[in-house]
Formats: C-alpha cells, structure tokens, sequence
C-alpha cells in the first residue's frame, strides 16, 4: 500500500510543484483575444450549486460566484471574499469585513444584507450547513461590508462549513436571488466571481459559455485550491460537453479543444503518446468507490453479511478493473479520505487484510443466509459503477451468494435505489456509486457513513452509536481530539459495515501544452490558466 | 391539389394525437424518477418526494394528461425538468445542426445512390450491378457507428482532413460548416444511400421490362436515352416514396451519429433527456419527429405530381 | 431497419406471386445458397460455444486487461480482462436469438393484425391510425423509450425492437390483402359460399408467404443491428450477457488502444447479417418471376 501510495503521490505532488512555479503571481499581465475550449465532467444542467449537489454545477458555481472563506491545499481555510475577521473570545461571535471592490455582475456591490442571505439559504441544503442552524443565534449587518454571526453555542466548525471546498459550496449571490425559497431552483447567475456566464450562449446537453468579469478584482495572494487570487488569464470559457470518449480523445489530439477534464484512464497512452498535449493529474486526492448495502432488507440487515463481503472485496482488483494503470488508483483502507487529516489505518484489518473466504463463509453461514436472491444494481451509463459491480458480481459468486445482476441507466438506478420493498418488489440490496475525496474525508462530510436509520442517506444503516460519536466530533475542541473521536468512529464502521470503501482513483485530465498555469486541485478551477 | 394538402393535415391530427397519447402514457408508466435525477446523489428519501411534488408528479394520469395536451395545442412543450428552460426553445436552438445533417445526407445519398441504381439495372447481371448490390447490402450490414469510428480514424486523426467532430454553423462561414458535415454525412448516409440504390435498380428493373421500354427500343431510340428519359421518369415515384420512408431510418441514424460526432442537435437532445428522465423534453421530441416524418411523405406525395404527371390530386 | 424498401418491393412481388416451388428457386440462386451456409456455421458456432475452445466468457480477470490478442486469447482481453474470443462466441447466442425472435415475433402479430385490418372496415379505421401513429415515430427511438420504461434484458429487447417493426408488417399485410381481396379468384370463392376463414386460409394467407418471408429476413438483419444500437446508446442487453452489441458498446470508448474488442464483434455481427440480407435478396429475387427471367 505504502509504494503505491508512494507513487501516485509523488507524481502528484512533482505536478503541483511543476504548477505552481509555472503558474505567474497575481497581478500578471492578462490575455487577450483568448478563448479556452474546455470539456468538463459533465454536462452542466442547473444552475442552482445551493439547491443541487451535482458536481458540474459546484464548478459552474466557482467559475460565477465567490466565497468567503476558501480551503487552501494545505487543508486550512483562508479569506477569499471576507477581507479581515474577528473571533470574540468565548468563541461565539465571528465578525466579518467584506474585501473592497467586490461588485455583482450586473455591477451592484456586494453588501453584507446579501451574504446573509446567502448563507441562511445554504444552511438550509447542506449537510455541514444544516448543522448551524441549532446553535445559530443571529446574523446582523454591522454596516454594508460588516457583518455578525452571533452563535448560542460554541461551533468549532464555522470556518471550515463557510470555507467548505465541494458541494453544497456556499456561494455568496445577491439578496434577491438568495431570497429564493432552498427548495425552488434559483434561475439567475447573478454572481461576484471570476467569470460571467453568457446565459444566451447556454446550450444545455452541448454547451456553457462564460466571460471574464473585467470588474472582478483578485486577491493577491497566489492562487492555492479555491484560496488565493482567482486571476484569469483568458477572455472567454467554453465548456463543450462531448459525451463520446473516443469523440473527445481525437478532438483533444487535433487541437479542436483545449483541456479534457477527465479521460477513461486506459485513453492515457494514445494521449500521452501525443506530444502536444499533457496528460497528468490536477486532482491530489482523486475519489473513492463506495459499495453500499441496504440495511434494511435481508440478507444484509444482518451485519454479518456485510462484513463477510467486507472480507472479500478486494480494493486492488476492483481499481485495476476500475483504472487500470496503479498509477490511477491507491487502495485506502479507512471510510475517511486518505490523505487528509481523519484518515487512519484504526481498526481497518478487515478490509486491509488477507481476503478471507473462509472465514467469511462461515459468517455466512452464521447470519443464516441460505440462498436468497440478492439484486446487484448497476448503471451501464457510468463506467465508474459498471466496473465496481461486474467485479463484485465475481466476487459474490465466489462466496456462493445468489446473485443477480440488474442492469440500468443511473437515472433508473437512482430512482430505484430510494425504495425501501423487498427485492421481489422492486428493492435492491447492493448498489455503487463514488464521492470525491472531500466529500467523505471527516464525519461531519461523509453521509454515506452516517447511521440515523430511515433518515440516513440511501441504504438507511441504523447505528446509533456513529451518530453519538459524530456528535462528539463535532464538539471536539481541536484536531488531535477530533482524530480521536475519528479512529473510534471508524472502529465501529468496519463493524457495522454501512459500506464498503472500495479504493480511490483519480481520474487523468489532459491538456494542450500551450496552457499553463493549470491548478492542482481536488476541484477544477478555470483561473489563473493560459493559453500560449 | 389545396383540398388535398388541407384533406391530408387535417389527416395528420389523428396520427399526432395517437403519437402524443401513445408518447405520454409510456413515460407514465417509465420507472425512472426526474425527481430523483435532479435531487442528485446525496439526496434524501424527502427531498426526493417535495420535488416529486413541486414537478406535479403526483397528480392523477388524466390531470397530467390534460395540462400537458392543452398547452400543446398551444404551441407550448413545457419548460425541461432539469435546465428550467422552455422545450421549445431547447429544440429551436438545436435544429439547425439537425436539419443540416439530415438535408445534407439526404442531398448526398441521392446524388450517390440514383445513379448507381440506375447503372446497376441498366447492366443488370453484370459485374457493376454486382458491385452496386454488393454495396448496397453491405451498407445494411455495418453498424454506423462502427462505420462512423473508421471514418473519423481514416479521414479527421490520421489524413487530418476533416474535423474529428462538432459542428459549424452556416453563419461561421459555409466551408468549415461543409467541413464538419462531411463526415456525419457519409456515416449517417450509407445505409441510406443502400436503400435508395436498392429501390432504385428494382423499379427501374419493373420498368425496363414493359412493354413501352421494349417499343422504344425496337424504335431504335439509344439506351442510355431510354434509361433516363422513359425508365427513370417512371421509376421515379417508387424511388420518391422511399425516399420519405427512410426519413424515419435517417431520424433514427441522427441519434447515433450525433453522439459520436458530439454534434449539439435533437438526436444528443433526445438521447440525454430519454437517460435523464427529462419528460417534456422526450414528449416534445418526439412529437416533433414524428410531424416531420409525416410532413415530409406529405411532400414526397405531392412531388408525384411532378413527377408523373398522370398523378393528380 | 432495412424494412422500409421491402414494403414497397414486397408488396411488388406479392401482385406478380408466381408458383414456383421455393426450393426450386433458392436452388437456382447461388447468394442464399451462400447466406445460408454461413448462417448455419454461426447457429452452430452458437450451440456448440462452450466446446470451441471458449472459458467462462465472464470470467474477470483485471490483472490480463486489454491483451493484445495472443496464442491464450485469440481475440485479446477487454478492460475487465474478460476473454473477447469467448464474448463474441457466446454473444452469437444472443444476436441471432434477438434476430430470429424480432423477425418472428414481429411477422406473426403483425399478420394478424394486417389480416384482420385488410378485411374489416370497422377495424381497420381506427388501428390503422394507431399503426400510423406509431409508424411516424423512428424505429429506433420506438426501441430506446421501450427499453427506458422496463427492465434491461434479452426478452424485452426483442420485445421493443418487435414493437417497432409490427406497424410495417401489418401495413405490408394489409397492402397484400386489398390487393387480393378484389381479385376474380378471391371474389369467385366468396361468390360461391366459401366462409370467410376458408377464404382467409386457403386464398389470402398463403399469398402472403412469399412478402413475409422477405421482409422477415429484413427484419432479423434490421434487428440484430437495432440490438448493438441500443447497446451503444446504454439501452440494450444487460451487462453481464455478452452480446456482440454490448461488447462492441463497452470497447468503444477505447477504439483506438484496443480496436479489437470492437472490430472482432463488429465482423461478426456484419457478417451474419450480411447472410441474412444474401438470403433475403436471393428469396426476393426468386420470388419474383419477372427478375428471375432477366437474370
């Protein structure tokens, strides 16, 4: 485990070195007469980041809007919007003071009356967010660029759910607009961020195109993850979603476009073998597969079950099935990200050690499964899931578990996946999906490990004893004592077992050699990139 | 001939109204939620359920049925499940890439596909209509997007001289817009191209042995003046009508062709909605295929009367 | 998707059906003698798949993904390092039980209904716009919303594709039966007392053989090749049945490294159907008198 970490890391942090001495400081002579062809992940359909999860729509979300505090690579939260802050010493009052200059694309300045709307909108969507509300006394303007929050209780946490890298991100839009109920999509993009979105130019399913703001004005600091100066260098973004891989590939390799966001890691060496275009990873922490079971159907209600498939689910099969090439993939054996700060190898023998078939047939046998049919879920649409079930379905076959494969499309799949009937009646047992690291890297983020039974997120494991310990996190007073309350949290996970971490990849993203100044993130970001 | 183009649209209403109760109740019955699709992965159980609501999901089949129907009639295709934005203008802003492809290949298969038919049956038995039917039944053999990857391998990655995909607009100028149609066209027209020559070398065999084609040429007049002036005229009404049939193989042909050349028209549109569970979009769409498709044999009808002027309506 | 020019060319034949014998004819064109020995070699390459040297054509194996092919593996591994010789041969299965079942499937409904629509005024009105209505909206978008509203298996693949084609068989049906039904022969039989199911049996049906035959033949090449669409579009056979469709859809994105795992099933499939299309035309071919004396 050690070398492949070893060697996907290093190569990862040699780019980010490479990228950041590349990348000029801020304030540098800016293009001109530049347009950046860009294929994301994706195709971008709302344009609500508050109301919807969906990645794409986090990265429309940062090219649009601003933060006020934003996550740095070193995993600390930094300033962005919020120009300088004050903690009352009994830790219930944040002062903020907005930075000069910000202004809204329709060239209103950012008042602090907007922020609070912005944030009260959020706190009602995110999972971080709706944390705040319980402890929140109020949120007053001082003045027009000074605002309070006031808490009832002591939240460690503030900063780092304002500053929160991925989805839900609370992005900072106009009164107005925030006003918007939390469940009704907002249809306006309106924001103070880098990039104006040409809402005229939109073709949902093929095309997003945004502008630079010319008002917007950067921070000085050299660009680190969504910290730093946001400076673009180009005068014109167009996303171009091409769904066809081999569509994509060629189009890259002609110079039609310049930057692939993601690529099927096999693509890599047709790409690689083109010397024009750059292919490496800007994500330092890549994703993670998630096998998840339904607690509340048989066989898996049963804990044994799921731990006798915990035995045998083989993270470096399922990512060389999944990847390829170990340098796209690491195995991670702790239900938080590795390589941030609530990752450990506590109590992770189950899933770190030797595959155990033995042993988990009699667990099996124990639990009193005697050949029921199990519904494998999968969605052929998403080769990320195909892969991690054609591989599971091998292995459960192996344990001589019943297995059957049901086959959709992820809308079916996530339509399906939400029914709580046996699985003669439409339910399902075992369905996969992948978060990014962010997502899953301490308790407060990672809801697929959460345990409050039919609350809980798909699958409704019912763990009572997570849910204590999650609140204890939350009111650790600081890292050390959090990593603890994690290692204990962990523990009872590869117990109880609410999924199986399957391994995390990153995906290769490939770019033109004229652009620098590309920023090594678990987010694509589109500032402070190039075109030569 | 007006009586009759008014007899046939009001025919048409009938046929749009099947499509469109036929099109409704299927999606009705579809077990993919667009509530679940737009509430994303992290969502839970109630979000899911408020947005199934929000949506009007839950109200009863013929209330639906209704409010959907009566803003059609209206000229109104719903706003997209997911964009928020009107149908209308979601299919307005991916015609042109569309009708381009599909007039293009149209134009193309004709060109191509006439005379080879034509030639074939003129020296039928011989090795060229060997070579014509050769053609012809392999363009029904090769998957098209099998075809379409060999195409973009040869003639965009390793000769360079189209585009490997996208799509120009007319208004960027009309060389990159014939640039980027090349390809798709000929992917797209293969099939199509077969059957028009296959259609062709029949009616045109049907033709050339009446007895009329036997007196003109016991009179003497050159074959090749035969061939076109007295057989293919009479050929042509078969080869018009084959040429509306296969609009719905061409409007099929589109879906594929689309998504491998990532040409931003309906075929992509339909594609992604039908994933996505995107209703309006699909309803829309699809009613919109099917007009075409019957407008366009309403115009193939009305060219027999140009065609063979015995025709009349 | 080759349906369309055999209703035109079908209903062509059925006014100058002859009475040749069909043997007779397929034996005096040599192109179905052709099709139909290769056809033969894959319905036995079907049924005899697990003794042609083939393992589990599921098998994962990660560590031997995309293996060039190779003495172990004649047609190379795929990204799941899953045996594509053993995929394609045991995908044969499901192409030609997708095409033999659509054409068969199809024909059968839509002569029942094109019969009963060719004689019955009443019926006729109504199905035949409902038949219309269908017919407008494209075959293989028809497929792909069928497959979005059920479950993704064999038996519902054939059951969209089938529904797509039912609309223009029952039209080629109902052409045959007007035609024949103002005919003197079927006239006189009505005339002298013959009963309706008589006349439908020993006059019209038999009259609709010869069009069916052809078209079917269309129908199961036209199938085969709507199978691998559909699985391209991500509507088609489950993952877990190798069918040449969906071997070719999860290679796809990776033509250009392995070109293998899609050029080896792309031959077969283009290949057994292009036997089935020689049958087709040799049957139509001989069944027609006019171009059986020309050639």
């Amino acid at each position: 485990m050690a070398r492949v970490r070893n060697s996907i890391w290093r190569g990862v942090a040699a780019a980010a070195v490479a990228a950041a001495l590349l990348a000029p400081g801020a304030g540098h002579a800016q293009g001109s007469g530049k347009t950046l062809s860009f294929i994301p992940e994706a195709d971008l359909r709302s344009l609500d980041p508050i109301w919807t999860t969906a990645y794409i729509t986090r990265n429309y979300g940062y090219m649009v809007y601003d933060t006020l505090f934003a996550l740095d690579e070193n995993f600390k939260v930094q300033p962005q919007m919020v120009d300088t802050w004050k903690i009352s010493d009994d830790k219930l009052t944040y002062t903020f003071t907005l930075r000069d200059g910000l202004k809204w694309h329709d060239g209103k300045p950012v008042r602090s009356a907007d922020c609070i709307a912005s944030l009260d909108r959020w706190m009602k969507r995110d999972v971080l967010g709706q944390s705040i509300p319980p402890v929140l006394g109020e949120m007053k303007a001082i003045d027009d660029k000074t605002f309070q929050i006031v808490l009832k209780k002591p939240f460690p946490l503030l900063l780092e759910a304002i500053g929160k890298l991925s989805s839900n991100v609370p992005f900072m839009m106009p009164e107005a607009v925030a006003k918007t109920d939390a469940n009704t999509q907002i249809k306006e993009s309106i924001g103070s961020g880098p990039f104006k979105f040409v809402a005229s130019e939109w073709k949902p399913g093929a095309k997003a195109v945004f502008v630079k703001n010319p008002d917007y004005v950067p921070r000085k600091e050299p660009p680190s993850w969504a910290a730093g100066g946001k400076v673009v260098k180009v005068d014109r973004v167009e996303w171009d979603y091409i769904p066809d891989p081999q569509t994509a590939a060629n189009a890259l390799g002609q110079g039609e476009v310049d930057w692939w966001q993601q690529l099927p890691q096999d693509l890599v060496p047709l790409l690689a073998a083109n010397k024009e275009v750059t292919v490496t990873s800007v994500d330092p922490l890549g994703s993670i597969g998630v096998l998840r079971f339904n607690h509340e159907q048989p066989p898996f209600n049963n804990p044994k079950m799921r731990q006798a498939v915990e035995l045998v689910i083989d993270q470096k099969e399922m990512m060389t099935a999944l990847a390829g090439d170990p340098k796209y993939w690491r195995t991670c054996y702790s239900y938080f990200s590795c390589g941030t700060p609530m990752a450990s190898d506590a109590a992770n023998a189950p899933l770190a050690g030797k595959r155990d078939f033995e042993k988990a047939k009699a667990l099996i046998k124990e639990a009193g499964y005697n050949g029921e049919k199990i519904v494998v879920m999968t969605a052929t649409d998403q080769p990320i899931v195909n892969a991690q079930a054609l591989v599971t379905m091998e292995t459960l076959k192996k344990l001589g578990i019943n297995a059957e494969l049901a086959a959709m499309d992820w809308g079916t799949l996530i339509t399906r996946r939400a029914s709580h009937e046996p699985v003669d009646k439409g339910g399902w047992n075992i369905f996969f999906t992948w978060f990014v690291a962010p997502d899953m890297a301490n308790p407060a983020l990672n809801a697929a490990l959460r345990g409050n039974g039919a609350k809980a997120w798909f699958g409704w494991p019912n763990d009572p004893k997570i849910e204590e310990l999650r609140d204890q996190w939350f009111a650790a007073p600081d890292l050390a004592a959090q990593k603890k309350v994690a290692e204990q949290i962990q523990a009872e996970a590869f117990e109880s077992v609410p999924y199986v971490p399957t391994g995390m990849f990153v995906i290769p993203t490939a770019f033109r050699k004229n652009l620098k100044g590309v920023i090594v993130a678990p987010v694509v970001f589109l500032w402070n990139v190039e075109k030569g | 001939m007006l009586a009759y183009i008014v007899r046939r649209l009001v025919a048409t209403i009938p046929v749009m109204g099947v499509v469109a109760i036929f099109v409704f109740s299927l999606l009705y019955l579809a077990p993919g939620d667009p509530a679940a699709v737009i509430a994303g992965d992290l969502a839970t159980a109630d979000d899911i359920a408020r947005i199934h609501h929000q949506l009007g999901l839950d109200e009863p089949f013929l209330v639906r049925f209704g409010t959907w129907a009566w803003s059609v009639v209206h000229g109104d295709l719903g706003i997209s499940i997911f964009t928020n934005l009107p149908v209308t203008k979601l299919i307005a802003q991916r015609l042109e890439p569309t009708a381009a492809l599909t007039v293009s290949t149209l134009i193309l298969s004709v060109l191509l596909a006439v005379p080879m038919g034509v030639i074939a049956s003129w020296r039928v038995g011989t090795w060229v209509d060997r070579a014509v039917m050769g053609f012809a039944v392999l363009g029904f053999s090769v998957p098209p997007f099998v075809l379409a990857y060999v195409l973009i391998l040869v003639f965009a990655v390793y000769f360079d001289w189209f585009p490997v995909q996208g799509y120009a607009s007319i208004a960027d100028g009309l060389v990159p817009f014939l640039r980027h149609l090349v390809l798709p066209s000929t992917a797209l027209g293969l099939i199509y191209a077969a059957l028009i020559a296959r259609i062709t070398r029949t009616s045109m065999l049907e033709v050339l042995s009446q007895d009329y084609i036997r007196t003109a040429h016991a009179k003497g007049l050159a074959s090749r003046e035969v061939l076109v002036s007295h057989a293919l005229k009479n050929a042509a009404v078969p080869i018009a009508t084959i040429v509306g049939i296969g609009v719905a193989l061409l409007i099929g042909g589109v879906i594929v062709t689309e998504t491998v050349f990532a040409i931003p028209g309906i075929g992509r549109l339909t594609v992604d909605a039908i994933l996505r569970r995107d209703y309006p979009i699909i309803q829309g769409v699809v009613l919109l295929f099917s007009a075409a498709y019957v407008i366009v044999n309403l115009l193939v009808d009305l060219s027999y009367t140009l065609l063979d002027p015995r025709v009349r309506y | 998707m080759t349906d369309a020019p055999i209703e035109l060319e079908a209903s062509l034949i059925a006014r100058r059906q002859s009475r040749h014998p069909l043997l007779e004819a397929v034996r005096r064109h040599p192109t179905v003698a052709l099709g139909s020995v290769i056809l033969l070699a894959m319905v036995l390459i079907a049924f005899l798949a697990p003794f042609l040297g083939t393992v589990d054509p599921q098998a994962l194996s990660p560590i031997r993904r995309l293996r060039f092919p190779q003495a172990a593996n004649w047609f190379g591994t795929d990204m799941l390092g899953r045996d594509v010789y053993s995929r394609v041969i045991f995908g044969s299965r499901i192409s030609l039980e997708v095409g033999l079942s659509v054409a068969l499937l199809s024909t059968a409904i839509g002569l029942a209904i094109g019969l009963v629509t060719g004689f019955s005024r009443i019926a006729d009105g109504s199905v035949m716009r409902v038949m219309d209505g269908l017919m407008s909206i494209p075959p293989v978008l028809l497929a792909i919303a069928l497959m979005a509203l059920t479950r993704a298996s064999v038996g519902n693949v054939i059951l969209a594709i089938a529904v797509s084609e039912v609309p223009r068989v029952t039209r080629l049906v109902r052409g045959v039966v007007l035609t024949l039904r103002e005919q003197p022969f079927v006239e006189a039989a009505t005339a002298a007392g013959t009963g309706f199911f008589r006349t439908l049996w020993r006059h019209i049906l038999p009259n609709t053989v010869a069009p069916i035959l052809v078209q079917g033949t269309f129908i199961c090449a036209s199938a085969m090749i709507t199978e691998a669409t559909l699985s391209f579009i991500g509507a088609g056979t489950p993952p877990n049945i190798p069918s040449w469709g969906n071997i070719m859809a999860e290679g796809r994105s990776l033509f250009q490294v392995a070109p293998y795992v899609v050029l080896f099933p792309a031959a077969f499939l283009s290949v057994t159907v292009l036997a089935v299309n020689l049958v087709g035309d040799g049957l139509r071919d001989a069944l027609d008198p006019r171009l059986q004396r020309r050639m």
